[in-house]
């Protein structure tokens, strides 16, 4: 068997797990193991600007490919500023594997200088955490830590390893293990058949019925079947901000967002609708609005992978756990043998009148305003017109990102990558450089604010570094818009800290940078500038688009209301 | 709003206890009492503890810890019919008549007294909680100096086991 120190079984291991690039930033309590990456070839380092934005990469990475993101680190701060990417992983469920290096065994606990309890830190946000004590144990923890990320619902997990047992003078024999069995933690394979029977015998007398999925139909690459099925039921489908792609955006049955700013009939047709199937969704409040009004008159079914999200905020009428796909195929084969029928009659009558509600406020209507000046709505569609639908798009935190959601319309799951459960602005920029290093060939996008882009603008240079032409696209509106909104709505307009002051000339920055920058502040200039940039294939592009300032995100539920409260504009409310 | 008693099965791991503990801190649950300690089988402790709200927040509670990694089982005790006990110290000032009045008083909760100098004793005491708080009750008239209590233990009855 062949004989490697702790420093060389970290790298290998990763190698052996089929890993290809780890996002990371070297320090003196891993320098052992930037040294084993520096003596092989398997496993490609991206040196990052911030170990926050390393989390941020391995994160878009891990979204839009499906698998675990991994992102390496040091001691101290070097963990510390990978806190945010693993909350915003955590609240995501996404599979990342964060390795940071730790003090000498020895030392911990003496406040040695970069020494922080990174297992203690991290707790509340990661699925599983390790800290490894000897070196034979390297192999099957890390084995252990990507089984945990990836199975049952995904999530992070670190993996703290002390400097002295990556100490390359001290070899240990070497074998990746094979497969992994933990005796505590076994996620479910298949849902109840019995639950999914009564769950069908529901959705087959439903007459009014709507479907509800989430993210985790796309992290449990169960679009394909939930498209099937939704089509056989003839029922009309909404997604969360995180499922979007989950369904075709642009077909028929496809009602939009629902939510906080979803659209007026997905959110009329959950209020009025009598089952609802939910599909690794977990009612958020972001979608639910007041818990207690929330859709009055629907049986719930809820499946979703992870116990402890059925009834936690909304209680289910017909539990399943399982993984989405399992179930959904069962379900959708027992419909096939063809015993059961839908209510054809009843469902007809409720497509007519969604599409009453449809018709009566459109989807996501605007003012155009009078072409003096850009409205954000159009930049979103502007780059849906030229990606033709087909780009991956990040986003951060803000209108921008609401924008961008209800206007891109994503017909494909994992296009849409964004931070939904925590919130991270600073999240869309490297999210789409690790986005980028898997799918060179695709035109990635990010949608963002001049709030949020700056913080985590230095990663322009990593861009540059490793050659990663993505486009960014700012919709500039000289304030933390969303904020401003909600101080607009709650707070008689008192702007208190919502507008940024001394914004830079992002042009010029970009190009300091050797990046191409191009600012847009026409209605006329904006689709051409959007092609430029897109033509531009091997460059990365900004776009600072300067939009609207007093534009507000509608529609919006009226706070504590039920799902059909909303604004559908500034005067006009239902 | 209940008091339920949850034993876990869990990997006598370091860190499993603070995972336990943090989840109850991170959410807003509550802990009335905890003790841990190994098992016969050295990889496992088991962990007991008690918490008092209504049901949906006790299957929240369940749901939560059996999503831990190294939580490996567990069960909500006071679902079936169970025993339960706690341990007491209870070091009192005694002098003069009190001194059997208390022993009296100790004898009739049938406990006993494992430590005497000429002006304390140290009482010992096992129950329910319910007992232990009877019995400081009742010595309450003498100064106590110290109570020293072990929180809950529990075992369903029967042919029902926590067990892998």
């Amino acid at each position: 068997m062949e004989l490697l120190s702790g420093a060389e079984m970290v790298i290998r291991s990763l190698a052996d797990e089929g890993v290809e690039y780890i996002y990371g930033y070297p320090g003196g309590a891993l320098l052992h193991v930037y040294d084993a990456l520096f003596r092989q070839d398997r496993v490609t380092h991206i040196l990052v600007r911030h170990e926050q934005a390393a989390t941020h990469m391995a994160d878009g990475y891990a979204r839009a490919s499906g698998k675990p993101g991994v992102a390496l680190v040091t001691s101290g701060p070097g963990a510390t500023n990978t806190i945010t990417g693993i909350a915003t992983a955590y609240m995501d469920s996404i599979p990342m594997v964060v390795i940071s290096g730790q003090v000498p065994s020895d030392f911990i606990g003496t406040d040695m200088f970069q020494e922080t309890d990174m297992v203690g830190i991290s707790r509340p946000i990661v699925k599983h955490s390790f800290l490894v004590k000897r070196a034979e144990d390297i192999p099957m923890t890390i084995k252990k830590a990507f089984h945990i990320a990836q199975s049952g619902r995904p999530g992070p997990v670190v993996v703290d390893i002390p400097k002295d047992i990556t100490n390359p003078s001290d070899k240990f024999e070497y074998a990746y293990p094979k497969k992994i069995k933990l005796r505590s933690y076994n996620p479910p394979l298949k849902g109840h058949s019995g639950q999914i029977r009564k769950a069908l015998d529901l959705l087959m007398q439903a007459k009014r019925p709507v479907i509800y999925s989430g993210g985790g139909v796309i992290l449990g690459q169960a679009s394909d079947v939930l498209t099937e099925l939704a089509q056989k039921l003839n029922a009309p489908v909404t997604n969360t901000l995180m499922g979007l792609g989950g369904y075709p955006g642009s077909d028929r049955q496809f009602l939009g967002m629902l939510g906080m700013h979803g659209s007026y009939a997905a959110n009329l047709a959950m209020h009025h609708a009598d089952v609802i199937l939910a599909v690794g969704a977990r009612f958020d409040d972001r979608v639910t609005n007041g818990v207690a009004k929330f859709c009055p008159t629907a049986k719930i079914v809820h499946i979703d992978i992870d116990p402890a999200s059925i009834s936690k905020n909304i209680r289910a009428d017909v539990p399943i756990v399982g993984p989405v796909k399992a179930v959904l195929n069962e379900m959708l084969g027992a419909i096939k043998d063809g015993k059961r029928e839908v209510d054809k009659e009843a469902v007809n009558g409720w497509w007519k009148q969604i599409d009453e509600w449809r018709s009566s406020k459109g989807t996501f209507p605007y003012d155009p305003g009078d072409g003096g000046i850009i409205k954000p709505q159009a930049v979103i569609e502007s780059l849906y017109e030229v990606t033709k639908g087909d780009a991956f798009v990040t986003s951060d935190v803000g209108q921008h990102q609401m924008f961008a959601a209800q206007y891109y319309k994503f017909d494909k799951p994992n296009r849409w990558i964004n931070s939904g459960g925590l919130g991270t602005m600073g999240f869309g920029f490297p999210a789409a450089m690790g986005v980028k290093l898997h799918y060179p060939d695709h035109d990635v996008a990010c949608v963002t604010g001049e709030g949020s882009i700056q913080m985590n603008i230095q990663e322009l240079s990593t861009c540059l570094q490793y050659d990663l032409p993505i486009k960014i696209i700012t919709l500039n509106n000289q304030a933390l818009g969303m904020v401003r909104q909600w101080q607009d709505m709650q707070y008689d307009s008192r702007y208190s800290h919502s507008y940024m002051d001394s914004l830079p000339d992002f042009k010029r920055l970009v190009e300091a940078y050797g990046h191409v920058g191009m600012t847009v502040e026409k209605p006329d200039d904006l689709k051409s500038a959007m092609e430029e940039a897109f033509a531009l294939k091997d460059r990365l592009v900004f776009l600072d688009v300067k939009v609207d300032p007093n534009e507000h995100v509608y529609p919006m539920q009226i706070k504590d209301g039920s799902m059909r409260d909303m604004w559908l504009s500034k005067t006009e409310r239902t | 709003m209940r008091r339920h008693i949850i034993s876990v099965l869990m990997e006598n791991e370091p860190g499993a206890l603070s995972r336990v503990v943090g989840l109850f801190a991170q959410r807003n649950y509550n802990i009335e009492s905890l003790n841990v300690a190994p098992t016969d089988d050295p990889t496992l402790s088991r962990l007991t503890l008690t918490t008092i709200g209504a049901d949906d927040k006790i299957e929240q509670i369940t749901k939560q810890l059996n999503k831990l990694i190294d939580v490996v089982k567990l069960v909500d005790l006071s679902e079936g019919s169970h025993i339960e006990r706690e341990l007491m110290f209870l070091k009192v000032k005694v002098s003069g008549a009190q001194r059997a009045e208390i022993k009296r008083t100790t004898d009739i909760f049938r406990g006993q007294i494992v430590d005497v100098t000429s002006s304390t004793y140290v009482i010992q005491l096992t129950g329910d909680s319910d007992k232990l708080d009877a019995f400081i009750q009742a010595v309450a008239p003498v100064s106590i100096l110290e109570v020293v209590r072990t929180g809950v233990s529990g075992i369903a009855r029967g042919e029902k086991v926590l067990s892998l």
